[in-house]
């Protein structure tokens, strides 16, 4: 009893300094951003003031609110777009005999190991082409399909567990397919919807890669885009870059933060499903 | 016969609202996927500069990746940071799940929320953060020079021979709390009866972590050096923040090779090739990590 006691402890202690070695890096950055700006000096002093007009100035200097307010169209729209293709795909997959079903899905699974590097290339050139370069368009419907494969892996599973028996009975009333969908399963999905909504809205968020060469004439920037550039403005201003660091940051933690059960779950079980 | 005649119309209507509901995802995931990697490998064989006809070349660019000095150090770059991001970060999880036991684990929401973070954040806010904690005044050197180690001391992402590794650790440091996160979930899953019954037979911890909790998390330690692995070799924005290939060509890796070449130097046959080489790396790692899972 005293060795499990023990190891409790330790387990405890444990897991508290792993959690500590995710957030005091973290921490340094939010105390470095109310540093005094420009002093070409990298070390944290506890000077007598912070500094909080660091987040005015970089939000001017970097142009931050356009750059925020271009990620958030991106993010939330291909968010939607991401569910709103998963959903019936996932359903399909789930629910319905088709021919080529076993083919398709894994067609689709394969989507998941695709590196957006091995596209991006023919992508810009064809949208140039279209005249979806240097559009916001041509952003959400590339981050759109990047997470339709993860989407439609995740309502798929949802939706092979879902009990039977409801969707019998809705059957036996008569009720066609897209009000069983609409009616009775997605009600109980709303978490696992969530789980979607947050991942996809990280991923889109987050990514560089796309915006960066699709984007590439400089009309629109998104947020980490335009921390990039900044950074190779104010090199070694560590002040202001942590400052912008943070605003760039802030979206993604706060949706994290709300939705962090879903998020859990949709890393943990997503992936162990896997 | 009326009746089979009937299931057989129903059969046969229900397969067309199912790929009726399937149709649009496909779509999308046909004409931005599917459709842009085969043009790749296509590309892949030809030699083109973005503006003059292609010129269909065979299998030259691969030739030239596997000749070239340059190109094979960034596979062999991306070879090491597998090390960091992946083989570091299970060996440290593992560990710390070996400690932990079948313990339970209090306040383990917020724990986890801390924990997840770091794989949760904007890769390009993780690299301007890092790019200051390991400044050589920074916080790191600094806490180096407090200890007395002062002599380790130096600018870690402008060095020669330690910018690969500091890349690397910043990936472990991304993923750990990740890892411990589904390991430990899945120490969970595991029947305590199996941790007493070792305990009665008088296993020590060792044997209990060989005999009980490794066996049980199986697939969590499968699942999670996927996506590592995964991540280490898809880590464009780390790379583009940090040290750009640099100093030198000491943290040039295939994802960010494939940029560069594209879209400054123009060598799309060569950069498609890389893309292709670095998808291909990528579903073999899986495969090869995930059968002895799928034999389970």
């Amino acid at each position: 009893m005293k060795a499990a006691r023990a190891q409790t402890i330790t387990g405890q202690v444990v897991v508290t300094c792993a959690a500590a070695i995710a957030v005091v890096p973290l921490l340094g950055v939010v105390m470095m951003a109310l540093a005094e700006p420009g002093t070409q000096d990298s070390t944290i002093r506890w000077s007598d003031t912070f500094h909080v007009g660091n987040f005015a100035d970089v939000w001017r200097l970097a142009d931050l609110g356009t750059a925020l307010a271009t990620s958030f169209t991106v993010s939330v729209t291909s968010t939607v777009l991401t569910v709103l293709l998963s959903v019936p795909a996932g359903y399909a997959l789930a629910r319905f005999r088709f021919p080529l079903r076993n083919v398709l899905f894994l067609v689709l699974l394969t989507g998941l190991m695709l590196p957006n590097e091995s596209l991006i290339i023919p992508l810009y050139f064809d949208f140039r082409e279209f005249g979806l370069a240097d559009n916001l368009l041509g952003v959400v419907l590339v981050e759109t399909a990047l997470g339709l494969a993860f989407g439609s892996f995740w309502m798929r599973s949802f939706f092979r567990d879902a009990p039977a028996d409801i969707i019998d009975a809705g059957r036996v009333d008569g009720a066609n397919s897209f009000v069983v969908l609409v009616r009775l399963l997605l009600p109980m999905a709303v978490p696992q919807l969530l789980a979607l909504v947050v991942l996809t809205f990280v991923w889109s968020w987050n990514d560089l890669l796309v915006p960066l060469v699709m984007l590439s004439g400089g009309r629109d920037v998104t947020a980490p885009m335009s921390l990039a550039t900044f950074q190779g403005q104010y090199t070694t201003d560590y002040a202001y870059l942590s400052a912008a660091a943070i605003l760039t940051a802030l979206p993604v933690v706060v949706v994290y933060l709300v939705l962090q059960r879903s998020f859990a779950r949709g890393i943990t079980s997503g992936a162990i499903k896997g | 016969m009326t009746l089979t005649l009937a299931a057989r119309r129903q059969r046969r209507r229900s397969a067309a609202v199912g790929l009726a509901y399937l149709a649009p995802a496909l779509l999308f995931y046909c004409l931005l996927l599917l459709v842009p990697f085969l043009r790749s490998v296509y590309l892949s064989f030809t030699s083109w500069d973005g503006i003059s006809p292609k010129q269909w070349v065979g299998l030259d660019n691969y030739r030239s990746i596997v000749e070239s000095e340059q190109y094979r150090a960034a596979f062999l770059h991306a070879f090491v940071l597998i090390g960091f991001y992946a083989v570091l970060t299970m060996a440290v999880a593992l560990l710390l799940v070996g400690i932990i036991g079948s313990s339970r684990v209090r306040g383990l929401v917020v724990l986890r929320t801390a924990l997840f973070l770091p794989y949760v954040l904007t890769p390009v806010v993780t690299g301007v953060a890092w790019r200051w904690l390991l400044a050589p005044d920074g916080p790191v050197n600094a806490l180096l020079r407090a200890v007395g180690l002062g002599g380790l001391a130096r600018a870690w992402l402008a060095d020669f021979t330690w910018a690969l590794p500091s890349v690397g650790l910043i990936g472990t440091w991304m993923l750990l709390g990740f890892a411990l996160v589904l390991l430990i979930a899945g120490v969970q899953r595991i029947p305590t009866e199996l941790y007493e019954s070792a305990r009665i037979d008088g296993a020590g911890a060792v044997r209990e972590f060989l005999a009980v909790t490794l066996p049980g998390i199986r697939n969590e330690v499968t699942v999670v050096t996927v996506l590592s692995v995964t991540a280490a070799l898809r880590n464009f924005d780390l790379i583009y923040v940090t040290t750009q290939g640099g100093p030198g060509s000491a943290t040039e890796v295939p994802s960010f090779l494939v940029y560069q070449q594209a879209f400054f130097v123009g060598n799309l046959g060569v950069a498609a090739a890389m893309g292709v080489l670095l998808t291909v790396l990528i579903l073999v790692l899986s495969i090869v990590i995930l059968r002895p899972w799928r034999k389970g």
